[in-house]
């Protein structure tokens, strides 16, 4: 047999270094998918979000079925921060890979003391999911303007020492004006972005599907378009932008590194395929041997765009 | 461009197990079965029968399957769909499933064809659990509720454990598995809407005779909440164990995603669970219908 080269697939993102650049997006992996996968080979681990109180989550149902895509509104159903730490952290504790903990406040302030309380032994990194309703402005999520994301971002860095990643949400104008306020903020990296705000009706009832009447669009239906802000965000900071958007596959992934994804989150498709991360670790390996690519990070921002080719967007957006 | 991966590669894991720890291996897995048969048993039910790996036919009585079903011409279903196990045969290597074709996902299920490919991921969730000591076990089912029952015939029998069946259906040429049931040695009272015995004041009569017989040692049931309902006052009056697998609607089917909870009542406190993963099938007491 022919010594197979060594493929590097580490990458770092603000402080960590991880194996690989592939990891579960929030609220679709939990301690179950241990009988599908080696737990050992994943990039990182990344929690449901949780919350300081006990939520109950949305009424059912919860999920509907689109071609390409789930419309969900679980909710962010949550046993709370010492349920957490006492019966879930040591699932995580067993394996040489780090453990990401996505958080959610209903104010900046929350975020904060959420973050400073998670900032224990055992957690790595805190990702601070502001795709969520900020009460203080009237129900819109932080993650919509620059200013919310500018502040809950600058509590949150002052709380905790940790690695900090910001979970943009797809649902505003302007993606990369909010990525540049979480980097400006102290943000150590931004995952782009959270499921896309949308709607589905039963034609023989005339009611919605959802209990929540709306919920969040993801699966690969999404990917185009969070594919775009990911390059979009890449372009604009200087931190690493971790994408999360209808990835099932080799190609997705590595399609998102070259529009400027330093990592990879996977979410709908473990429903679909739950050894989907570990299949795109290992095409992953195999993409860059038959490219001769020795590391994986060579393929971020490695999309060929000539100067002339350069996109103007102006008409997407007649306001800017 | 795509990427050509071979099973084997995709299923290794890579890289040395840490601290000389046994290599990891799957329990849960998704894979291409073979279809062998894909059959109507009546004008309602279908039986589909796969060739599978060791893994899939070490299925117990109780779990379910999620099978990402074949699109329909015009349909696309996105999610899986879970299916009970209707049969295991860890020597064939082959598990069976009885469906009632319903919707999207259950019309692109009957476009297959022997030698046909079907993903299917599992075993996945918690079964029915059998004590050594029962002489007498009932199982009363209602519609899709029989196939979840029918591996249990079989497992009681292994154990020494008579079955007493009672099924319930909209006509009797609607019943499925009273065949099954009768290999597995197991009694088959049928019910149904069209003769009028199957409302749940005549389950109760026949119910408690079984009882009072003393050929009742615990209530097994599925696909009814209104015969659900009747078991647990028997159960309560009586004293009697029982277990129930439950139904909701899945999208992960592994415990992930939190959209197939319901509320269950764990000594009058109501709590919330994961259909999935802690069942599908659950203490008959404390189940909500
Ligand atoms: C644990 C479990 C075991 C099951 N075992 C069997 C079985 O052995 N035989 C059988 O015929 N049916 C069984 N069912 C029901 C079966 O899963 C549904 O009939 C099937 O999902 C319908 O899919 P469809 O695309 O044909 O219908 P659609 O109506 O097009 O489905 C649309 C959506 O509703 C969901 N859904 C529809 N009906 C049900 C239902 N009754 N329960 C839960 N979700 C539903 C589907 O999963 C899908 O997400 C089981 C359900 C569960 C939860
Ligand atoms: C069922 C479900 C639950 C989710 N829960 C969360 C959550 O708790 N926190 C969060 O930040 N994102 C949550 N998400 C969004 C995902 O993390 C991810 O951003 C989104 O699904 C897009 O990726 P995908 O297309 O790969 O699924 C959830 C998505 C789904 C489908
Ligand atoms: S179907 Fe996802 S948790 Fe049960």
């Amino acid at each position: 047999m022919s010594m197979t080269p060594n493929i590097d697939l580490s990458v770092a993102i603000g402080g960590l270094t991880l194996r690989n650049p592939v990891m579960p997006a929030s609220g679709t992996f939990a301690e179950g998918l241990e009988k599908v996968m080696d737990f050992n080979r994943l990039g990182a681990f990344v929690t449901k979000t949780i919350t300081r109180e006990l939520r109950a989550g949305n009424p059912l149902p919860r999920v509907v079925e689109r071609p390409g895509g789930l419309i969900n509104a679980i909710g962010i159903p949550s046993k709370g921060v010492p349920y957490f730490i006492e019966k879930i952290m040591p699932h995580y504790a067993a394996y040489d890979t780090p453990l990401v903990v996505s958080i959610s406040a209903p104010t900046a302030e929350g975020f904060a003391s959420l973050a400073a309380e998670l900032s224990i032994p055992g957690v790595a990194a805190i990702e601070a999911n502001i795709s969520c309703p900020n009460i203080e402005e009237d129900g819109k999520a932080f993650a919509m303007r620059a200013e919310s994301t500018e502040k809950v971002t600058r509590l949150l860095r002052a709380a905790t020492e940790l690695p900090l990643w910001l979970k943009l949400t797809p649902n505003t104008g302007d993606v990369p004006e909010v990525a540049r306020a979480a980097e400006a903020a102290g943000a150590d990296a931004v995952v782009v972005a959270n499921t896309i705000l949308s709607m589905a009706i039963d034609l023989k009832s005339f009611k919605p599907c959802l209990g929540n009447i709306m919920g969040g669009l993801s699966g690969p239906a999404i990917k185009p378009i969070v594919l775009r802000q990911v390059f979009q965000c890449a372009k604009a900071v200087k931190i690493p932008v971790i994408g999360c958007g209808g990835i099932s596959t080799a190609e997705d992934a590595i399609e998102y590194m070259l529009a400027g994804a330093s990592a990879v989150q996977v979410g709908t498709a473990t429903f679909l395929q739950p050894a989907a991360m570990t299949t795109i670790i290992d095409g992953l390996r195999s993409f860059c041997l038959h490219r001769e690519i020795p590391r994986v990070t060579d393929l971020i921002r490695g999309v060929v765009i000539e100067e002339a080719d350069e996109p103007d967007l102006a008409w997407l957006d007649p306001v800017s | 461009m795509s990427i050509q991966l071979d099973q084997s590669q995709a299923a290794a894991p890579s890289g040395a197990p840490i601290g000389g720890s046994a290599p990891w291996k799957a329990s849960i897995v998704a894979e291409l079965a073979e279809v062998v048969r894909n059959q109507a048993v009546n004008a309602e039910y279908r039986h589909l029968v796969v060739n599978c790996s060791e893994e899939a036919a070490a299925a117990q009585p109780g779990q379910f399957f999620q099978l990402l079903c074949p699109q329909p011409a015009g349909e696309q279903p996105f999610l899986r769909r879970p299916m009970s196990l209707y049969g295991a045969d860890p020597d064939k290597r082959q598990v069976e499933f009885l469906y009632k074709v319903t919707g999207a996902g259950t019309r692109g299920l009957d476009t297959l064809r022997p030698g046909d490919q079907l993903d299917i991921m599992g075993p996945l969730g918690v079964g029915f659990t059998l004590d050594p000591e029962w002489r007498h076990i009932v199982a009363v089912g209602r519609g899709a509720g029989l196939a979840t029952l029918a591996p249990l015939a079989r497992a009681a029998k292994a154990n020494g454990t008579q079955v007493i069946a009672v099924f319930s259906a909209r006509r009797p040429d609607l019943l499925v598995s009273v065949e099954l049931f009768h290999r597995h040695g197991a009694d088959v009272i049928a019910v149904t809407d069209s003769e009028a015995t199957s409302g749940p004041a005549n389950v109760e009569r026949i119910l408690r005779r079984l009882v009072a017989d003393g050929r009742c040692d615990a209530f097994f049931t599925c696909g009814s909440s209104r015969l659900m309902r009747v078991q647990q006052r028997l159960a309560r009056e009586f004293g009697l164990p029982g277990q129930v697998a439950m139904e909701q609607q899945m999208a992960c089917g592994i415990g992930l995603c939190y959209c197939c909870v319901r509320d269950f009542n764990v000594n009058g406190e109501i709590v919330n669970r994961r259909v999935c993963w802690d069942g599908p099938v659950f203490d008959l007491m404390e189940a909500l219908p």
